[in-house]
């Protein structure tokens, strides 16, 4: 994997240092080559092509970037690359199977939990994070959980229906 | 945005840490949570040259109680983890109030108490729950360990008392020497926002006596406030709403709140003396602001979920504010 920066002169003509991590994403496992300052959405997008994380604010506010580290929602703007070694990630390219959509995927299909469409990743991974823990959760419980995570279109509450919608489906088909 | 490049470290022991910070000085940061120091690197507020990152030493992640009723929180104890803890649900009420009012649910999966101690916004939260339950942070350097008093820990807007090679490795509340009540309460103006004005407020009662207050002020001022005259106001004599009223008026008196955009001086001022106000009246049992409702967007956790997750609001008091035994 490689990426490759501007080259800006004097910084980049020095030794830049690079760690070697390893991780596991989306079920993969994968070995990198990192500049520490490299910020794991960047990694995600750039090194790994996997665009669905979106990059928002990238001020630690939006959690448009929200991916899984470990199974806790984490905003990827706001943790280095490097710090993924010996870590498990989970995007939003994680949630489907080959064919069928995740039931978040399908709720927020079903519920209209999107307009433009640019929060939803994060939207979906910290709403997974939420139902994991607590698979029945009430509308307080949905909107608690999502409310480090920004949306400048729906006014949430389709997003709140889709969650719910999906925690539904999601205790139908374990029974 | 990137970070300005610097070198990484990810030392397995106490000892490599400070070793490294040692050798860094004055242009190495430690890296716990990174909520707060990341943004500030990207930002280029900070370009450091050295980042010792101590998410991988062992044993730093409990909060635990000793038999003595002290509580210690160690380095990497997550804000996630204060806000789903019994321990402080049973123990220690104003702690309990502040964990859930942290930034957003996200960023307290990764931020940490002490890691908020040593950043020392002026507008972060944890400092004031801290110095007003009269804590300390423990510091471990080269020359071996030490305590230092939240009170002379933060030395200003973003600075600490820690020499370039210590490491702030524990936050620890004293035990309560009595019937310990009080609360943190916070206007801000969306969840994740910055504390446009916030309230801890603690009183220890010895029968029918405080023997012990603590007020301390959030994003009122240049630093983290001690409202000193305000909680001496209250000690020594049964808690009353004559005696609130005029620690609410020492505290709103010790505040230093500019007008931004957040707010006018004098409304910010005027919060201080409220929150006070409300946070002191119920933890003498007599509600003030009938409905609980807490200041502006202040977040509601809403009931406790059905099946306990802790995983769901937690339960918490919406009020911020509870009472709890020592």
């Amino acid at each position: 994997m490689t990426i490759v920066y501007e080259d800006r002169g004097d910084e980049a003509t020095g030794d830049v240092p690079v760690n070697r991590i390893r991780f596991t994403i989306n079920g993969q496992k994968k070995i990198a080559e990192v500049e520490p300052r490299l910020l794991l959405s960047h990694l995600i997008r750039r090194g790994l092509g996997l665009t669905g994380t979106h990059m928002g604010c990238d001020t630690t506010n939006c959690g448009a970037c929200t991916v899984l580290v470990d199974g806790q929602p984490v905003k990827s703007c706001t943790m280095l690359a490097v710090q993924a070694d010996g870590h498990t990630i989970e995007t939003v390219e994680g949630l489907s199977g080959q064919s069928e959509l995740h039931p978040l995927q399908e709720g927020f299909k079903q519920e209209h939990g999107l307009q433009c469409g640019f929060c939803t990743p994060g939207m979906m991974m910290a709403a997974k994070a939420l139902l994991a823990e607590n698979p029945d959760p009430t509308e307080e419980d949905v909107r608690w959980a999502l409310s480090g995570n920004l949306c400048r279109c729906t006014g949430y509450q389709n997003i709140v229906k889709s969650v719910l919608w999906a925690a539904d489906k999601l205790k139908e088909s374990a029974q | 945005m990137y970070p300005s490049r610097f070198r990484y470290e990810a030392p397995r022991s106490i000892a490599e840490a400070i070793s490294l910070l040692h050798e860094g000085g004055d242009d190495a940061k430690v890296l716990a949570g990174g909520q707060s120091l990341v943004p500030l690197m990207k930002l280029r507020f900070a370009s450091p040259a050295l980042i010792v990152d101590i998410n991988n030493l062992p044993g730093l992640s409990y909060h635990q109680e000793d038999p003595d009723g002290t509580i210690r929180i160690g380095a990497l104890c997550r804000h996630a983890d204060l806000e789903r803890s019994v321990l402080l649900k049973s123990k220690q009420p104003v702690m309990a109030a502040a964990a859930p009012l942290i930034a957003d649910p996200i960023v307290r999966n990764r931020g940490t108490l002490v890691g908020s101690l040593c950043h020392a916004d002026p507008q972060g939260d944890w400092a004031s729950v801290v110095t007003a339950l009269g804590g300390s942070v423990i510091a471990r350097g080269p020359n071996g360990r030490r305590a230092i008093p939240m009170a002379d820990f933060v030395t200003g807007p973003f600075e600490n008392a820690l020499a370039p090679d210590e490491i702030a490795v524990e936050a620890v509340i004293p035990a309560p020497r009595g019937t310990l009540a009080g609360g943190y309460l916070k206007l801000e103006r969306r969840i994740g926002d910055f504390a446009t004005v916030g309230v801890a407020a603690a009183v220890e009662t010895s029968g029918e006596a405080v023997t012990r207050a603590g007020i301390a002020l959030t994003g009122v001022g240049g630093s983290t406030i001690s409202a000193t005259e305000a909680s001496q106001a209250l000690v020594g004599r049964p808690l009353t709403a004559e005696s609130i009223a005029q620690a609410a008026e020492l505290a709103a008196a010790a505040a230093r709140p500019r007008t931004d955009h957040r707010g006018s001086a004098e409304y910010k001022r005027h919060m201080v003396r409220t929150f006070v106000v409300r946070i002191l009246s119920r933890a003498n049992g007599h509600p003030a602001g009938a409905g609980g409702v807490v200041g502006g967007v202040t977040p509601d956790p809403g009931p406790a979920s059905p099946n306990g997750s802790p995983n769901g609001p937690g339960g918490g008091e919406t009020s911020g504010t509870s009472e709890g035994t020592a």
